[in-house]
């Protein structure tokens, strides 16, 4: 009797009703406040980046004027950053797994995991008050740069809290799993025998605390100048406008890596899941999360090559820049070997995963291109730019974020969704995808600017393209959606371990208990991945 | 012929990097796939467990560490000369302003577009009164950030007949993607005919051609369309709800209201509208102009 009452009961049904959630102290379920939370305004920001795409169909005016245009790709921009891909992985997924992948009952935390969500609602709302108070949303782009951001009457004052509070959000969770990994891994499990998630948000959580306080105070300071006057970045009250820069990108570049470093965690669980064989360079790709964490902050100034910076600064930023290219090499070749002598089952989770590395590659190429400094004085501030980080930002953590949900949804839900409708899907997002932002690229070259509401003649046809590609994107998300969500309620139960995964996520129940584990679980002999029905060497 | 002198580096660095990337994008995904079909569960029903290769490390760090080198080193070469503009290049003052470009050549000729003599090396001085700008003409491979407050300059050498686009690349505002401008390279000859002659203004309204020139209709339509100032039209004479000190008041618009809302906008701003977004002309337009320009606002009925 008891055995079966405890295999009844899980994390999903131990308590029921709305203040049960959010009010929990249970990672797994703040791990899915996260997720509901971000999943929602990534889609409020797919909306926004629909329209764009719209308004861009022809030159000149089609469905909005040139300033709400303005204040669409803002507010596009600061959802999709602040809200949904800095969270995305680290707060959903990490949360969630975190504590599972160490072999514990919960982060070390569990009252300050909660307070980082309100957080982030609190900041969300902020957010989304513009909308309805002042002068309406910021019209700045999410960069806020000054003295544009001190002179525009649309509430920039009210956009920046939203955004000073989510670092708040951030930074809680940040300094939550350094604790919890420094402190509470099973016993026996020493850091290079963590799984690589695990390595990947404990270098992510050191950008959140170390990085964010900066983006805190610029932020601040804008509302100050905006509030009382003082002269800090508009230069007709004696600031500069240079300085704003600095402070802004030595936060928001090492931010690259907070979004782009948890979807390379996830991407080395699933290859060698779908490999059935341990990861290839273990070491390497752990210790070139760290190398990735600690370059990526001094490489802010590649952001302003075109701002005025003197020729030495500028040769300097250049070369910080290509030396993040290396560990980022490292770990694409070391996926690549891992497939090697694999045994491998094409699922869609992997598909999501070397769609990752796929886009991620054009991403981080492209990356190479705007870090040259001859090239990125032709190409700064244009599409090719957008192209850029949406290929590294949407093509890289995007994908491997729907990879994520995909390979833990049977873990999380204890369902499985319908595996032929996945592939449709993945195949139509991958598709839209490249069509509607490899033109961005093209018309970058050609020199297109970016956050243009309107553009020449010779910029048309890409743009059309472009904007298709965004339909059959949205179609590809909403498939990917509705059968996530008609999985869950009515897809077959999973089993505990559908993928034969071999880290501690797969030794309990689907869903876990409560408590996580209710067998202490036991560490793989030989290292996190080191599969038992594979040959060794 | 490169239309600018800094065609050949930037493209070549770019056709270098583009070549690196798309190898090395095709070798990847090709084994990728090769590897998926390979290793399938199918024909491969045993995986192996390789732990790595210290050698394979060693390569896949070394050959990346050199390749990148390599491409900040073009990179490097091609940027270096766009740092310091040659002795005796013409200086050429290029004002972006929301949401204008105007030039001001040595002579004191002011013009909203440039014309260039060809194969002259030419330095803009680049000043902005208001927000960033970016001055960029990409057939050129060339942008420069404007600054307010700042003395950034840009340099070039044009060498092919033609007129080439100029764009504004840095997010200014409303009409950010209408701030266009052109630049014609043209023959020395032409060059010199075209710096004497003056544009034919005798049909246009003097108040007109100050209104243009001082970029005022970029945010003060004469049709009556809103941007981010009130329009002219109708403006004599109309009542309006301003802010003075903080405090409403209802006034009806005359000539000196016009004139301290140009010499010293900020004073009183018409209600729904931005303060601090004008620059102040006390030291720009003398009373003679303003005369002017307010005796053109008067036509607009």
């Amino acid at each position: 009797m008891t055995a079966i009452a405890t295999q009844q009961i899980n994390y999903l049904n131990v308590k029921k009703g709305i203040w049960s959630w959010i009010f929990t102290l249970d990672h797994k379920r703040i791990g899915l406040l996260y997720l509901y939370s971000i999943s929602t305004f990534f889609f409020v920001g797919v909306i926004l980046g629909v329209l764009m795409r719209l308004e861009l169909f022809n030159p000149g005016r089609d469905i909005m004027e040139a300033k709400t245009y303005n204040q669409v790709f803002t507010l596009h921009g600061v959802i999709m950053i602040f809200l949904f891909i800095i969270p995305s992985i680290p707060a959903s997924f990490g949360n969630f797994f975190l504590p599972i992948m160490l072999g514990t009952d919960d982060v070390s935390l569990p009252r300050l995991n909660l307070l980082s969500w309100w957080l982030y609602v609190i900041g969300a709302l902020f957010a989304l008050s513009t909308l309805v108070f002042g002068g309406g949303p910021a019209d700045t782009g999410w960069t806020f740069y000054a003295p544009y951001s001190v002179k525009t009457g649309t509430n920039v004052s009210m956009s920046v809290m939203a955004a000073f509070v989510l670092g708040f959000s951030s930074i809680l969770t940040g300094l939550n799993f350094i604790v919890t990994i420094h402190r509470l891994r099973t016993p026996g499990m020493t850091f290079n025998k963590m799984p690589l998630f695990a390595w990947a948000l404990y270098a992510t959580s050191w950008i959140q605390v170390l990085a964010t306080p900066i983006i805190g105070i610029t932020l601040l300071m804008i509302v100050v100048e905006r509030v009382f006057g003082i002269g800090l970045f508009d230069p007709s009250m004696g600031g500069d406008p240079i300085l704003y820069q600095h402070l802004f990108w030595i936060y928001s570049h090492p931010a690259v890596y907070i979004m782009a470093l948890p979807a390379m965690g996830v991407v080395s669980e699933i290859i060698p899941t779908f490999s059935q064989r341990t990861i290839f360079g273990y070491k390497p790709i752990a210790y070139s999360s760290m190398a990735i964490a600690f370059v990526g902050y001094f490489v802010w100034g590649h952001h302003m090559f075109t701002s005025g910076m003197s020729g030495s600064a500028a040769i300097i930023f250049s070369i910080l820049t290509f030396l993040v290219a290396i560990p980022t090499a490292i770990k694409v070749f070391n996926w690549l070997a891992t497939l090697y002598k694999g045994s491998i089952d094409i699922k869609v989770p992997l598909l999501f995963a070397l769609a990752f590395i796929f886009n991620f590659l054009i991403g981080g190429l492209t990356g190479l291109v705007v870090g040259a400094l001859a090239v990125d004085v032709h190409v700064h501030d244009t599409y090719f730019v957008v192209g850029h980080f949406h290929y590294v930002m949407f093509g890289g953590t995007g994908f491997a974020f729907f990879g994520a949900l995909h390979y833990w949804f049977p873990k999380i839900w204890g369902k499985m969704y319908n595996m032929t409708r996945a592939y449709v899907a993945f195949g139509l997002l991958f598709i839209g995808f490249n069509i509607l932002y490899f033109p961005m690229l093209i018309l970058g070259v050609m020199g297109m600017p970016r956050r243009y509401y309107d553009y020449l003649p010779q910029f048309h046809t890409l743009n059309q393209i472009s904007t298709i590609g965004s339909w059959i994107l949205v179609v590809g998300l909403l498939l990917m959606i509705y059968n996530l969500i008609e999985g869950y309620r009515k897809g077959p139960k999973a089993a505990g371990n559908p993928w034969h995964g071999i880290t501690l996520e797969w030794q309990t129940d689907s869903p876990p208990p409560l408590h996580n584990f209710d067998k202490m679980p036991e560490l793989p002999e030989g290292g996190p991945y080191n599969y038992p029905n594979a040959k060794s060497e | 012929m490169n239309a600018s002198n800094f065609v050949e580096g930037v493209d070549f660095t770019l056709y270098l990097i583009l070549g690196i990337a798309v190898f090395f994008l095709i070798g990847i995904t090709f084994t990728m796939i090769y590897f998926l079909i390979r290793f399938s569960k199918k024909r491969s029903p045993v995986a192996t467990n390789i732990e790595g290769h210290l050698g394979l490390e060693i390569l896949w760090t070394v050959i990346p560490t050199i390749l990148v080198v390599i491409m900040f080193y073009y990179g490097w070469t091609g940027y270096k000369p766009m740092l310091t503009a040659p002795e005796g290049a013409m200086e050429i003052e290029a004002t972006g302003q929301m949401w204008k470009w105007s030039f001001k050549y040595p002579d004191g000729k002011v013009s909203d577009s440039l014309v260039l003599p060809l194969d002259k090396p030419v330095k803009l001085n680049l000043k902005s009164p208001d927000v960033l700008h970016s001055l960029y003409i990409p057939a050129f491979r060339l942008k420069h950030d404007v600054v307010p407050g700042g003395n950034n300059s840009m340099w070039f050498i044009p060498q092919k007949h033609g007129s080439y686009d100029i764009l504004c690349a840095e997010y200014c505002g409303q009409l950010h993607s209408y701030m266009l401008s052109t630049v014609s390279v043209v023959g020395e000859d032409e060059y010199a005919a075209w710096l004497k002659s003056s544009p034919d203004l005798s049909n246009e309204h003097p108040g007109l051609t100050l209104l243009k020139k001082n970029a005022c209709i970029s945010c003060h339509t004469t049709d009556g369309t809103r941007l981010v100032g009130p329009s002219f039209k109708g403006l004599m004479g109309r009542q309006e709800n301003v802010l003075i000190d903080g405090n409403e008041q209802t006034i009806t618009v005359d000539r000196d209201f016009i004139t301290q809302s140009i010499t010293e906008p900020n004073a009183a701003i018409t209600v729904s509208y931005q303060s601090n977004l004008m620059t102040p002309y006390k030291d720009i337009l003398s009373e003679e102009d303003i005369n002017k320009i307010i005796d053109y606002i008067q036509t607009l009925k």
